[in-house]
């Protein structure tokens, strides 16, 4: 079997800067904060009262009607689903060669916990006959491939934060291994509630700065102090090379590669070395068949953690070597928070959208570098990426040691 | 309680609207619950529920098998309020 190739066709989005990809990017290249202030009462009662809710709530983008049988991370992944696959064309094509990869960090987390709620006021009566297909981590892919008649596959992998990426990923390989032809993916994530905020806030992940939220999410500066969590989501629509051209497809970019291992380290923190990272690298352009020197641009994990943003950074400038000095890497969390099992897609979505209009978005917040930071970080304002052909990397991270590395190539 | 059989049918088109989406004029007494307004096993269950709170009648499990139509429902609810 010669070898499949795989391109990007649709791009989809729902994030705290916007509620659709071409929104979104231009705040991100604005360099907006989508971190706000939550008014929720319950948001009083934790040590952090601030997050990034999505910008256009679903109630504005589905029926109500629609909107009451899917969690809200499920009506994430439809409303980005529904923009991707109409940005690709809407293909018709043989549904036994389509599939969907759509992940989340935590699942219908909000949906178990509202309906607990129910059962211990009012019995388990009126425990909403929703409450599984809502609260499953596999809900959101489900629904997508549902809506859209997938017969090749729906899968769902879990891996906290490198969730999205791993999606991504696991889609590639689908349509390398000829399973599909088309396959929608991504990852999503709607966690923002009391008692997951409360968890994060007891392992100190989050930051506290209550008094400056849109400031708070500050990866590498030297006084950043946690994560934001954010919520919503990114799909991109992959499909096969020749499928595509076939169809006289708009095609964005290549996926050309990706990189899985894991640190074996600790549950939580990461690998002060970054082995698990720079491995992670090395097999993914070995796999695209790029070198170092083809990188210009790296999505970054960067999530404004003192420990996380340090070890990621060294990592690179060891795996990328003296070519670190030619990638202009932006940590786009400062400005979206972080989305969790989301993170992997929207960063992936915005590789994209830089490879395709040659822009690196910028990183907000930074006022003093963390000197312990040695890779090119592009601050405050986008920077212009080079012509001719290029590549980009988007790594990911997730509690349990997960390292996720994704190639795409201008084409 | 007897319950007006008119204000069975006006209460069970708004919970079927709620739970379906379908507008209420249109929901009649012959329309067949997952035929015509597609309302699935597990909304059925929503539906039941909801009636139940509502009229304060029981409607058993082996009883909404039997609920084929919206006048089916309205009936056994009318019937298990005498």
């Amino acid at each position: 079997m010669s070898a499949r190739r795989v391109v990007v066709t649709g791009l989809g989005a729902t994030t705290p800067l916007g509620g659709d990809v071409a929104t979104t990017w231009s705040e991100l290249l604005a360099g907006t904060s989508g971190v706000r202030l939550l008014t929720e009462e319950w948001a009083q009662t934790i040590p952090v009262r601030f997050a990034a809710r999505v910008a256009v709530e679903p109630s504005e983008q589905m029926e109500r009607v629609e909107m009451r049988r899917l969690d809200r991370s499920e009506q994430f992944a439809i409303i980005a689903s529904r923009e991707a696959w109409k940005d690709a064309g809407s293909p018709e094509m043989d549904k036994e060669r389509l599939g969907v990869v759509i992940a989340s960090g935590i699942g219908g987390v909000t949906t178990m916990l509202d309906q607990y709620d129910i059962l211990r006021e009012k019995g388990a009566r009126l425990v909403s006959p929703h409450t599984v297909p809502m609260l499953m981590p596999n809900g959101p892919a489900a629904n997508v491939g549902l809506e859209l008649q997938a017969k090749a596959g729906v899968h769902t992998p879990v891996s906290a934060c490198a969730s999205g990426a791993e999606a991504i990923g696991y889609a590639l390989e689908m349509i390398r291994n000829d399973r599909a032809d088309v396959v929608v993916s991504g990852g999503v994530e709607a966690a923002i509630h009391v008692m997951p905020m409360s968890g994060f806030a007891a392992m100190k992940a989050l930051s506290t700065r209550n008094d400056d939220p849109a400031r708070a999410s500050r990866p590498y500066d030297l006084n950043r102090d946690g994560f934001v969590l954010g919520e919503g989501g990114g799909v991109l629509v992959l499909e096969e090379y020749e499928h595509a051209r076939a169809r006289g497809a708009r095609i964005y970019c290549e996926l050309v590669g990706q990189g899985l291992t894991s640190d074996g380290y600790h549950i939580a923190a990461p690998d002060p070395d970054g082995a698990g990272v720079q491995r992670a690298i090395k097999f993914a352009l070995r796999d695209a068949g790029l070198s170092t020197k083809d990188i210009v641009h790296l999505n970054a994990h960067a999530t404004s953690t003192p420990a996380g943003d340090v070890a990621e950074a060294s990592a690179l400038r060891a795996a990328l070597g003296i070519d670190a000095d030619h990638v202009a890497v932006s940590a786009t969390k400062s400005m979206t928070g972080h989305l969790l099992g989301g993170a992997g897609a929207i960063e992936s979505v915005f590789i994209v959208k830089s490879l395709q209009d040659r822009l690196a978005p910028p990183t907000i917040n930074i006022d003093e570098l963390d000197l312990a930071v040695t890779i090119d970080v592009v601050r405050d304002k986008p920077r212009a990426l080079p012509a001719g052909d290029i590549a980009a990397l988007n790594d990911s991270f997730g509690f349990g040691g997960h390292n996720v590395v994704l190639v795409f190539k201008s084409i | 309680m007897a319950l007006a059989h008119a204000d069975v049918l006006s209460g069970l088109k708004e919970i079927v609207e709620e739970v379906a989406g379908i507008p209420a004029a249109s929901i009649e007494l012959d329309k067949n619950f997952t035929e015509d307004l597609e309302v699935d096993s597990l909304s059925m269950v929503e539906v039941v529920v909801a009636a139940e709170e509502r009229f304060g009648v029981k409607i058993p499990d082996e009883a909404v098998t039997d609920l084929v139509t919206v006048g089916d429902a309205v009936n056994f609810i009318v019937n298990a309020a005498k």
